[in-house]
């Protein structure tokens, strides 16, 4: 469109100068660029929050506060969650283990998927659309209505006062919440299999023990500490760079939410492939 | 004008010289120079985007300029690192357009924030000052009010809790963004009583930050204008109303707030 480049009066030839290359990788990369500036500017804010971190004054009840936002009020819902994820993944793995009469085999298959995948996965995902949408909001409105302008004059860093202890909070928190949602999975899987399937406990529970490994839930709760921090910066980066009015929390919120389901989603793949390196063993 | 730069001058409070910041390619101070007057009030006039809250956030050290000089007290704050700083700041109270309070605390803890921050005081000296400040400023009388949180105050009374928060480490100078922007002619006489009264009774330096004609003339001492990034005007309400600038005149005129006698 804005091709028209007045050095040029010779239109009629193809030429290819090096501001025509430049501009082609220019389009090709341009979008690429910016990703990774957005990357590097997470990064940076990651940096500067475990910085501060360690840095006077410690505020415990900004810590607290965060803990209790994330963890204790994210509990009903991921109970819910978990509880149905289980039972979810126990009838459909009935289903499938009835063609080999091996329905025995349902507890194992619970465990493991719920400990590696679906206890870390949904988890993140449930707290970014509760908490990681939340965050983003409070921070980009105090940053339209000048309280965090306010923060500086008082000499107090917000990085050190707003984002450090949402991802220490997000940190501590999320391995927590998977574990709950881990147990509610399997009291799920009981209800479905024991109590409506009938199957044999004792084969199960047998079966269970054996296989499941205590390496599957570090793995799971390896994966949950990194998808937390993926939330929070998601959110706090959004939330703090907000400018303008209303409309920019808004669109700063949705930034966040999708930014953040879609790190998790991606990271997801990425640390199973690290996994499988470390644990070789525990791939497939 | 010249007389005591680099040392503490009885008149003058601040003092910036040749004050230049660009972003990116666009100049928005180029060269101000500009005294405030201790124990006074001082008014900066301009229109928008002439660069009057980065002239302010200047005066606090939150940003730092090109070039230039601003003395405090005869102290020039550019270029001091961050502990040194954070005690210039000290000297200063920030009264924001829209109060600024933080949503999550109530109204105590509001004022109390920068007590908190800054020192180890203990509770009780902490709360004495705190209600020291809500008597002072007429906020004692609503009930229940230390307990409330800034979304169940009106927009006055958010105003002065913000007052209040930025009186609490008695400043000597107080800045004023737009204080009576988005108010009504009541709410903004109100106002600028708050500023009057607070002057008197504190003893602060104010700076306001203003595009309120009326206001500006009925409560300044020394009025300024900064137009597209220097001072083209500046002095007493009389003495800038006897020499207009044509350009401080197309500012003031429309606002129907002050008339140039002198002119057809």
């Amino acid at each position: 469109m804005s091709d028209t480049a007045p050095t040029q009066p010779s239109s009629g030839a193809q030429e290819f100068s090096p501001a025509h290359v430049g501009r082609l990788a220019g389009r090709l990369f341009g979008p690429l660029l910016g990703a990774v500036a957005i990357f590097g500017q997470h990064m940076l804010l990651l940096v500067r929050a475990f910085t501060w971190l360690f840095r006077r004054p410690f505020r415990m009840r900004l810590f607290l506060e965060q803990m209790e936002f994330i963890g204790v009020g994210s509990l009903p819902i991921i109970m819910l969650v978990g509880f149905f994820s289980g039972a979810v993944t126990a009838l459909q793995g009935i289903t499938a283990l009835a063609m080999f009469d091996q329905q025995r085999w349902v507890g194992y298959a619970v465990g493991v998927s719920l400990a590696r995948e679906l206890a870390p996965v949904f988890t993140a995902l449930m707290i970014t659309a509760r908490a990681g949408s939340a965050m983003a909001t409070e921070l980009g409105s105090m940053r339209i209505t000048e309280q965090i302008d306010a923060l500086t004059t008082f000499a107090v860093n917000p990085v050190h006062y707003l984002v450090t202890p949402r991802v220490v909070a997000s940190i501590l928190m999320l391995p927590v919440m998977t574990m709950v949602f881990n147990a509610l999975g399997l009291l799920g899987g009981y209800v479905i299999s024991i109590l409506v399937y009938q199957i044999d406990l004792g084969q199960v529970l047998e079966l269970f023990r054996h296989w499941v490994d205590p390496v599957d839930y570090v793995q799971g709760l390896i994966k949950a500490v990194i998808f937390g921090i993926a939330m929070a910066l998601a959110a706090c980066y959004q939330g703090f760079n907000v400018r303008g009015g209303a409309k920019e929390v808004g669109r700063a919120t949705t930034a966040a939410v999708v930014s953040s389901s879609v790190s998790v989603l991606i990271l997801d793949y990425f640390l199973i492939e690290i996994m499988n390196v470390i644990w070789p063993s525990h791939g497939m | 004008m010249t007389n005591g730069i680099g040392t503490r001058d009885e008149r003058w409070q601040i003092q910036i010289r040749g004050l230049r910041k660009s972003f990116g390619s666009q100049q928005v101070l180029r060269g101000v120079d500009l005294d405030f007057e201790r124990g006074k009030t001082n008014i900066v006039i301009g229109g928008s985007g002439q660069g009057k809250s980065v002239l302010m956030k200047h005066l606090m050290g939150l940003l730092q300029p090109d070039s230039g000089h601003i003395y405090v007290d005869g102290e020039d704050i550019v270029g001091l690192d961050e502990v040194a700083i954070a005690k210039v700041q000290r000297k200063f109270g920030m009264v924001f357009q829209y109060a600024a309070l933080f949503d999550s605390l109530n109204v105590v803890e509001n004022i109390a924030f920068p007590l908190i921050e800054r020192y180890r005081l203990p509770r009780s000296e902490i709360l004495e000052r705190v209600r020291d400040l809500l008597r002072r400023l007429d906020l004692d009388n609503v009930p229940g009010v230390e307990e409330k949180f800034p979304a169940e105050l009106s927009g006055g009374m958010r105003k002065r809790v913000g007052l209040a928060r930025a009186l609490v480490d008695r400043p000597q100078i107080l800045l004023y963004d737009e204080p009576t922007t988005g108010l009504d002619p009541i709410a903004t006489k109100n106002v600028d009583e708050m500023i009057r009264r607070t002057a008197d009774d504190f003893g602060v330096t104010s700076v306001v930050i203003s595009h309120d004609m009326a206001s500006t003339f009925r409560i300044g001492d020394r009025v300024a204008m900064l137009y597209d990034g220097t001072i083209i005007a500046c002095g007493t309400p009389a003495e800038l109303l006897a020499a207009p600038d044509p350009r401080l005149r197309e500012f003031v005129e429309p606002s129907g707030a002050v008339k140039f006698e002198a002119l057809s």
